[in-house]
């Protein structure tokens, strides 16, 4: 779904953090996808530097 | 007295799950206070500043929960600590949370079509699981606040580049087509799109065009700093161009804080170049007099936009029912002393503090979703408790003569904000009775009939407790203004 579809169709979410929203999508009729999300080993910084590596790659 | 506590090494649980488990606590036989909370340095102070900072939880880390528990005697409290470890191992059974993907890479290989990604973790990892998404072609519902602004800067460059909408961080409510995400009302879809900066201001807006019965196409959420300098109002001029091309959209409703002078250029000619009828409600912002209706006030924005659809003609009105303020007004004479707002919408208090002040002069007007407030503690929209608290307080003190509130329904909103908030309402109220002092107590609800509270319900609720509801949140402050100032009546409410 880019911008130029114009938004319509079905929702297929990814739900990474408050279950409450997953329920409430669920509600509404999308697809949704759980993630058990938890902080990264090492903290957000070890992460973030990770990320950064990805994008010179 | 005894605190016991407990750390969970690498059990990360959201904050709703731990307010749920925190409250159960406090029920506990025996228990006068209770935490369940991750280990971030936040929530340390926290501790220690409630004076539960007890040695084992010192060296807890921010992926490990805490619970620690104050209560009567050490038997209580360790039956109190046992029941929780037993309520966490009662939830992760029940929802499945063992059988979950571990990261988005790996929800994404279960389910590879997805095209949405809703964030809502901390705001020190948001922008890694945001900028994980848009690589891999999601577009992003980014709820998380606190994310830094060099991060929203290039998640926003990043989804741009892609064609893709990061709408956020701090993106509280939108709708993408008959799906509300986020804190969302549930309003019929129509042929009006909105563009928000405020999440609460989109739900303000989206409830009084169903009241006006109107529906919305979308409504896309950009996040608080989208017209900033730096941001350069990336998503908020992208969303107007995808509701420009929106067949079902007639018209167009931004809604955001004053634009920065750098991005005003570049916001107008998207608003030119939509080529259909833009109202623009920048509260705190004077019309430029270039492109778009400029209109001052929620209520306005929403109004004004209807107005255009129906090519009918419009000007704002302080009430839609200036006869019926101006009786309730005689009625219940004038109030004295200060004027205390006490909000859990960020934006319906900044709206009430731009009507009251050139009324009024200074005012103290909290928003009490604010991150001073919401540390280590779930959004009020969430756990009405915190402001119940914060009621009580004002009804303590005596110079406080009018309290002014907000009450937002909605999805994933608590299931009864009115009811928390009318039994301190009330208690303040009897409080002040026996000084011998009143306490004028003046409400707005956003919601509709179809949300999960329904409206007329929490609306009876605040009611019954003796609270004035006025239909909006800017009636709601115009009416407070004219309660400590009747010399005001000829300005806002005409001759009688």
């Amino acid at each position: 779904m880019t911008l130029d579809d114009g938004l319509e169709g079905p929702l297929r979410v990814i739900n990474v953090g408050l279950d409450l929203f997953a329920d409430e999508l669920e509600a509404q009729g999308a697809a949704v996808e759980r993630v058990d999300w938890r902080p990264p080993a090492g903290g957000g910084d070890v992460a973030a530097l990770l990320a950064l590596l990805e994008d010179d790659a | 007295v005894a605190v016991r506590a407990v750390v969970r090494r690498s059990f990360y649980q959201d904050s709703m799950v731990l307010m749920s488990v925190a409250a159960r606590l406090r029920r506990h036989p025996g228990v006068r206070e209770a935490a369940a909370l991750m280990g971030t340095p936040a929530n340390h102070a926290l501790l220690a500043s409630a004076g539960l900072a007890a040695p084992e939880v010192k060296t807890a880390a921010p992926g490990d929960l805490v619970i620690v528990v104050d209560a009567d005697s050490d038997a209580a409290a360790a039956a109190a600590v046992e029941a929780a470890g037993a309520m966490l191992e009662e939830r992760a059974r029940t929802v499945g949370v063992q059988r979950r993907p571990r990261s988005l890479e790996a929800a994404l290989a279960q389910r590879p079509d997805a095209n949405l990604a809703v964030i809502s973790v901390p705001g020190a990892w948001a922008a890694l699981e945001a900028r994980t998404a848009l690589r891999r072609g999601l577009h992003v519902f980014l709820f998380s606040d606190n994310v830094p602004l060099a991060d929203e800067v290039d998640l926003k460059r990043l989804a741009a580049e892609r064609g893709l909408l990061c709408m956020g961080p701090d993106c509280g409510t939108a709708y993408l087509g008959a799906v509300g995400l986020g804190f969302a009302n549930v309003v019929p879809r129509g042929r009006i799109g909105c563009v928000a900066a405020s999440g609460t201001g989109l739900q303000a807006v989206a409830s009084r065009l169903a009241m006006l019965g109107e529906g919305i196409s979308h409504g896309i959420g950009v996040g608080g700093r989208d017209l900033s300098a730096e941001v350069g109002g990336t998503m908020t001029t992208r969303a107007l161009a995808v509701l420009a091309r929106d067949a079902r959209t007639e018209a167009i409703v931004v809604i955001s804080k004053p634009p920065s002078p750098a991005v005003l250029p570049a916001l107008e000619a998207a608003i030119r170049a939509a080529g259909k009828p833009v109202v623009v409600c920048c509260l705190g912002a004077t019309n430029p007099g270039g492109a778009g209706t400029w209109v001052g006030t929620l209520d306005d924005a929403a109004d004004a936009v209807v107005a255009k659809v129906r090519g009918s003609a419009w000007s704002p009105r302080a009430f839609a029912d200036p006869g019926a303020v101006r009786a309730r007004l005689a009625a219940l004479g004038p109030a004295h002393g200060t004027i205390c707002g006490l909000y859990t919408g960020g934006t319906l208090a900044t709206e009430a503090r731009l009507l009251l002040e050139p009324l009024l002069g200074p005012v103290r007007v909290l928003d009490l979703g604010a991150d001073e407030f919401t540390v280590g503690r779930p959004h009020p929209m969430l756990d009405p408790e915190a402001r119940a608290a914060q009621v009580r307080e004002a009804g303590h003190d005596g110079h406080v003569g009018v309290l002014l509130l907000d009450v937002v329904l909605g999805r994933s909103a608590h299931a009864d904000p009115a009811g928390p908030l009318a039994r301190a309402v009330r208690e303040a109220r009897e409080d002040r009775r026996r000084a011998g002092r009143g306490l004028l107590t003046i409400a707005s609800v956003v919601g509709t009939e179809a949300d999960p509270q329904g409206l007329s319900r929490q609306v009876d609720t605040l009611r019954a407790a003796g609270v004035e509801v006025l239909p909006s949140n800017a009636e709601a402050a115009r009416f407070a203004a004219l309660a400590l100032r009747p010399d005001l009546t000829p300005a806002l409410l005409g001759a009688s």
